[in-house]
């Protein structure tokens, strides 16, 4: 019997490669500035990631990600952790967070241009303001389902603030958290392009406007890829460390 | 002239009052409920359900303020002073609330790594009272690779590990079958006495009640005591079973007057 990884993988890659095929007909059948073919695409992928002037520029965008991520995440696990100590401060807090949560990225994008001037610092606010609050209210979420049973437990044996936090709070959100982590990510590397668009000088989403204003679509689609590749790698690394903190999780043997 | 000594747990007049959820009114659990518990006593508690047994067990464990009266243990308010208990009070709970992140042995830490003990030392005294309670070989199982029984005991492993001076349970062996209920309760009532402790031992079942109190209370619908009997190895068969037929007079009565 194959081992259910290999399998994953494989079914992984049929679809893949079943997205590849129907591109490759259509380059055969449509002008090539319109659909490239495959090997083109996979060439200046490759090329991307073996020069190091165009590997600096994804390696930028990664860095730009990480960078609002983290500031998201410290600020809305703060945030996250007074509201759920005070009402009057929930009440205040969160239409402020959902009043932005409606706010596009695009329009987060033109009040950074018009407020600040240095382009990392203003990629930086857009990153932090457009994922702050699905941080802040995922980790409230998670604080918020902790278990009433363990937690008049943990206070039975009467801890400092400190220490339940490290024992009870932080293992009971630790699994939201790396949620929040997943879902964040992906909308960061789409904010992150549109962020690059205005101007930044570099990065994945500034080579992209290059690759509009050359009418190259192979180009185009060579950094897609390497926005797509940093996700799959970066959610992998979440993936495992998931695997590793939850590894106390019973698993069933039959699926849902 | 002898001083008697200072009971370990003592209510006067505690009574203990809930909003209701639809947030209209209020409803009375504990009703001016007076009692005291000497050191080294085991005190079974028994009542019909939402008597109000678990809120007077909150106030013990401070997990609860009380509304009126006092309630104290070992003189002090056990709601307010809470760095005074630390380490003073063991609990074990009707379902064995371990940490599923954390082993057998992680779980009986808990409690000590709370009182800061040397780690090298907590997880010697860890080990012992898995060991004590036949979970040898099992400390590094996580919670969901242990049966009912076994995660019991973990959690009266990890109540004991601070060596408290109360010990308060809250019906915990009522999730158990029989026969794992009958030998937990003797090794329970072993362990409480070989270390002298002062034990409150809420339950449903009679039998219970009187295998393990060396005093047992019925509870009244909201908390009050209905009924009260002092029991010890001295006392005869015919005397048990009248105090049995006591006991489910006033629990019959109760469910009459419901």
């Amino acid at each position: 019997m194959m081992n259910s990884g290999i399998t994953r993988i494989l079914q992984a890659c049929a679809g893949m490669l079943l997205l590849a095929g129907i591109w490759q007909i259509l380059s055969m059948v449509l002008p090539p500035f319109l659909f490239p073919p495959v090997p083109e695409i996979i060439t200046r992928t490759v090329e991307i990631l073996i020069t190091a002037s165009l590997l600096t520029d994804v390696l930028l965008t990664g860095a730009r990600i990480f960078g609002g991520l983290f500031g998201a995440f410290f600020i809305g696990a703060a945030l996250a952790l007074v509201i759920a100590r005070s009402k009057t401060l929930e009440n205040f807090i969160s239409p402020v967070l959902t009043f932005f949560q409606g706010i596009p990225a695009l329009s987060w994008v033109v009040f950074a241009i018009i407020w600040f001037q240095g382009t990392e610092f203003r990629i930086l606010f857009i990153m932090v303001m457009t994922t702050l609050p699905a941080f802040t209210f995922q980790i409230l979420d998670a604080i918020r389902s902790m278990s009433k049973d363990l937690f008049e437990m943990t206070m039975s044996f009467r801890p400092s603030r400190w220490t339940l936090f490290r024992f009870l709070i932080v293992p009971t959100i630790v699994p939201g958290i790396l949620t929040a982590w997943k879902v964040n990510l992906g909308n960061a590397a789409r904010v992150v392009v549109v962020a690059e668009l205005v101007g930044a000088t570099g990065g994945v989403g500034y080579e992209l406007l290059r690759q509009q204003q050359l009418f190259d679509m192979a180009g185009a689609m060579a950094w897609t890829l390497q926005l797509v590749l940093f996700v799959l790698i970066v959610q992998q690394t979440i993936n495992a460390i998931e695997a590793w903190a939850l590894r106390y999780r019973p698993i069933s043997e039959r699926s849902i | 002239m002898s001083m008697a000594a200072e009971p370990v747990i003592r209510f006067t007049d505690v009574t203990k009052t809930f909003r209701r959820a639809d947030g209209k009114g209020e409803f009375v659990a504990v009703d001016k409920l007076s009692f005291e518990i000497a050191k080294g006593e085991i005190v079974a508690v028994l009542g019909k359900t939402g008597c109000g047994k678990s809120t007077m067990f909150n106030i013990v464990a401070g997990l609860t303020e009380a509304s009126e009266g006092k309630a104290s243990v070992v003189g002090h308010d056990p709601f307010r002073e809470f760095d005074f208990f630390r380490g003073k009070i063991g609990i074990v709970f009707q379902n064995d609330r371990l940490m599923p992140w954390r082993t057998a042995l992680d779980n009986v830490l808990l409690g000590l790594q709370v009182l800061d003990v040397d780690p090298k030392e907590a997880a010697e005294t860890a080990r012992g009272w898995l060991a004590r309670l036949g979970l040898s070989g099992h400390e590094n199982d996580y919670p969901h690779a242990l049966s009912g029984g076994m995660r019991q005991r973990v959690s009266i492993a990890r109540a004991f590990a601070v060596n408290p001076e109360i010990l308060l349970c809250d019906e915990p062996f009522s999730a158990l079958d029989e026969m794992t209920a009958r030998d937990l309760r003797a090794e329970f009532v072993r362990l409480v006495r070989a270390n002298n402790k002062t034990a409150v031992f809420i339950t449903h079942q009679i039998g219970e009640a009187m295998e393990i109190g060396d005093r047992v209370m019925v509870f009244h619908r909201p908390a009050r005591i209905a009924y009260e009997a002092k029991l010890s190895a001295a006392t005869g068969e015919d005397e048990r079973r009248k105090m049995r037929d006591d006991i489910m007079q006033v629990l019959a009565l109760e469910q009459a007057s419901a």
